[in-house]
Formats: C-alpha cells, structure tokens, sequence
C-alpha cells in the first residue's frame, strides 16, 4: 500500500495512510480539512541560492577552461594569419599580388629600422604585426622592396579613424619622396563612408604625389574636391572625420622618417 | 516535419518575422545595411549563432536557476562567439577580417536574447534549432532587403558592382542619393516594410 501523506490544514497534524482520517486526532477537524501532500520533486530545487551559485561557478569554469582551451590551441595558427596578413598587405602597397605570400616576402622584402643618423639597419628581431606599438618603441621600420620598378621603400603608418584604429602603408620610388603605391585599412569605419579608405578610388590618387614640400612633410588628405598641389589627395566625402584620421595618421608617422625622405 | 516545427521554422520568415513583427534587432539591422555584403555576413553569421544557443540553452534549459537565466544565456552566447570568431581568424582568416567589427553587434543582438528567452527556455532541443536557423534568416531577409536598396540608391551599385554609376544616366540628371547610406534611411526602409507587410496581413493591424 502506498502511503500518502495527508495534512491538516486546521492545525497542521500529518496523517499517514492511503486516505485521509475521518477526523483530526488533535483537533477534531472533519476529513475535508485534509489535503494530500504532493511528494517533493527527485533532485536539487533550482531556485535555492545554493544551488544558484554552484551553478554559476561551475558554468563560469567551464566556459573559461573552454575558451582558454580554444584559444592557446588556435593561437599558433593566428599568428601565422597575422603575419601573412601584414606581409601581404606590405606588399600590396608596392602593387604585388603573391600567391605565396611569404616566400615573395622573404625573397624581395628587407626589413630595416631607421638609425638617428638617418641610415638604415637591418631588423634583428622577429617581424612585427603591429606597427602603432612599434611607434611607441621608437622602432621605426622601413621596408626595402625590390620589384621589377626599383626599388621602394615601404614606411608603415597606424592611427586613428573615427570608431577605431586605422592603418596602412604609403610606398615611394628610390628619389624618397615620390609615391609609389598606397595600402589603407581599418578596424570599424562606416561602411560606404569612411570604410571607403580601402578601395581603389581613395588611394589611386596618391600615385605621384611628393611626401615632402620644402617644409618638412607636406602628403595629406583634404576635404573632397579640394585638392590642389603636388602633395593633397581629396578626401570622402561623408567620411570626413576618417579622412581627417587618415591626415593625421599621414603626418604624424611620416614624420618621424623626416631623416630618411629627400626634402 | 510536425506542424508545430514546421511553424516555428517558418513564422519567422513571415508573420512573425523578428525585424518587422516583433521589432527585435533593429539597432543591427541599421549599422550593417549600407552595403548588401556585409549584411549577408550578418545574416549568416546570426542565423549560425542563434541556432547554436538555441540548442545549448535548450539543453541547459531544465537546469538553469530561474534568477540567472539571463547571464547564463548572455554567457552561452557570448562564449559561443568567442569561439567561432576564434576558429575563423585560425581557419578563414579573410573572413573573419570581414566580421570583426560584427562579432560585438551579434553578441548584443536582441534577437538572441529574445528567442532564447520566449522559445529555447521553453522547448525541446530540435524545435529550437529550427526557431533559431528560422529567425535568423527572418533577420538576413530584411537585412538584404533594406541593403540592396541603400547600396543600389546611395551608392549605384551592388556587391561592389556598378550598377547605376555610368556616365548616360548622369547626364540625365541622375545622381546617388548620399542619405542612403546614413542611419536614418534604414529606419525608413524597415518601416516601409513594416507598412507594407501589415498591410497585406490582416491579423497584423491592430484594432
């Protein structure tokens, strides 16, 4: 026979039997004060806050071991995407295309740091992948390329658009002033506005333009249509501010290769 | 395919389609609509996401304390990025350049949160699998079709292949529409939608 659980709801007593008593044995109560008490659900009531916060803590290891997992397994090969990525993109602003990217690399490109006195050396340390840390450093590097043209020299630029980082790289031919090529890219700038830094229309115009005036560095981007000279290039329009970003970034890196570009 | 899965696939696309009815993942749907291919990158991209924490949270969905519900879905979601932005930057590297600034925006999607919240919590691991790949593709319909108009009128092109930007239509007076591609002209594209889908579904129109 299975034994219900039956309470009182007068006084609270708790019979045991399968049917409730005919009366309360305290109280006198008739049997439909009695009601049947449901026999509590197998396992751990999720709402008590033991259970909440064991739950949270063992969901919170897991998702970190997990990621953790995930991300010292994968980093490896991330690194390598990186360093194919900043290779390529080298190479891009001198106008080459390799299928392989790092045997072209390894093959035309030297990568050299700019000395005080305005010589070059070559980089002893690995190939770097971000070039605003490198800044900072007071590592400047200048890439020698050589390419059915000459040779050119690439200069690194990292600076800031309007929502983040922006970066690229400007080319010029062996004089040290004329552009050879442009290469410009972005973390999160409007697409259609200022993302526009990337395509062809934006940096085809800075073919032929003179980095240096007798003034010191003199290559920047103006407002659309406003072009004029040996050394402006238009800017968007509608992505003024990533435009202005790409002025700053222009100046501000150039600059520190004043030693190095023919004035 | 039972008639209620075959509606929790197919109601997103239609009657209860997450963008126009029940208004979910509008600030997304704005940011990534000025060019039609970043909005199939969306698309796809939350359509995956979506199906994915249905099932986990669907899974999950017997065990987890009621009060925190909502972290523990925003932790599921949030780690199941992380990871598919990781394994794409290892494995696909051009394509997770494309999605980098999107791996924030579908995080904070309220589409996630919605259907996990209204549907995995409350259901079996395969009709959430096809609530979620049906709503995210609910999402993707209006995000290609609000973008296929601004990249067309604001830009003259689409996919980045010119379109209308030829010297004939020029001359004729012809000239892109630089609002397209602000904000704005999404909201009003998306309400045009809206006006033109309520008017056509009677059991839409409130009274």
């Amino acid at each position: 026979m299975a034994n219900k659980k039956f309470k009182c709801n007068v006084c609270g007593y708790v019979h045991e039997g399968a049917t409730a008593p005919e009366s309360c044995p305290t109280c006198k109560a008739p049997a439909s004060a009695f009601v049947e008490i449901k026999a509590e659900k197998k396992g751990l009531s999720t709402n008590s806050n033991a259970y909440t916060i064991i739950y949270a803590a063992v969901l919170v290891v897991i998702v970190a071991f997990l990621l953790a997992f995930v991300s010292s397994s994968l980093k490896e090969r991330q690194d390598t995407n990186v360093k194919l990525d900043t290779m390529k993109q080298i190479l891009a602003s001198v106008n080459v295309q390799a299928t392989d990217v790092e045997a072209e690399f390894n093959k035309n490109v030297k990568d050299m740091l700019l000395q005080a006195d305005g010589t070059l050396k070559e980089n002893d340390a690995a190939f770097a992948t971000s070039y605003g840390a490198e800044f900072k450093n007071e590592r400047y590097h200048v890439f020698v390329v050589n390419t059915d043209k000459g040779t050119k020299y690439v200069f690194p630029l990292s600076g800031n658009g309007l929502w983040g980082g922006i970066w690229g790289y400007v080319s010029v031919n062996d004089d040290k002033n004329t552009v050879y090529g442009t290469y410009f890219s972005h973390e999160s700038e409007t697409p259609g506005l200022g993302a526009e830094i990337t395509t062809a229309a934006f940096q085809q115009p800075f073919v032929g333009k003179k980095v240096c005036d007798a003034n010191g560095v003199a290559l920047t981007v103006v407002k659309n249509g406003n072009a004029q000279g040996d050394s402006q290039v238009d800017g968007i329009s509608g992505g003024t501010l990533t435009s202005n970003g790409v002025a700053d970034m222009l100046s501000s890196c150039l600059n520190n290769y004043k030693s190095f570009l023919n004035k | 395919m039972s008639k209620k899965n075959k509606e929790a696939f197919l109601n997103p696309l239609g009657i209860n389609n997450p963008v126009t009815v029940q208004v979910l993942g509008i600030c997304s749907a704005l940011a990534v609509t000025a060019k039609l291919e970043p909005a199939l990158v969306m698309g796809l991209s939350v359509t995956i996401i979506t199906a994915f924490a249905n099932v986990v949270i669907s899974l999950l969905r017997k065990t987890i304390p009621n009060r925190i519900r909502i972290i523990v879905q925003l932790v599921v979601v949030a780690s199941l990025v992380t990871i598919v932005s990781q394994v794409l930057k290892a494995f696909a590297y051009d394509v997770s350049v494309q999605l980098s600034v999107y791996v924030g925006l579908i995080i904070t999607n309220c589409i996630l949160m919605g259907r996990l919240e209204a549907f995995a919590m409350q259901n079996a691991p395969w009709p959430s699998l096809l609530d979620g790949i049906g709503n995210g593709l609910g999402y993707a319909k209006i995000l290609v079709i609000v973008a296929f108009f601004r990249e067309l009128f604001g830009s003259g092109t689409l996919l980045g292949y010119n379109i209308l930007n030829y010297d004939c239509l020029k001359e004729a007076g012809y000239v892109n529409n630089g609002l397209m591609l602000m904000p704005p002209m999404a909201l009003i594209i998306v309400a045009c939608i809206i006006w033109w889908q309520r008017a056509h579904n009677k059991d839409l129109q409130e009274k």
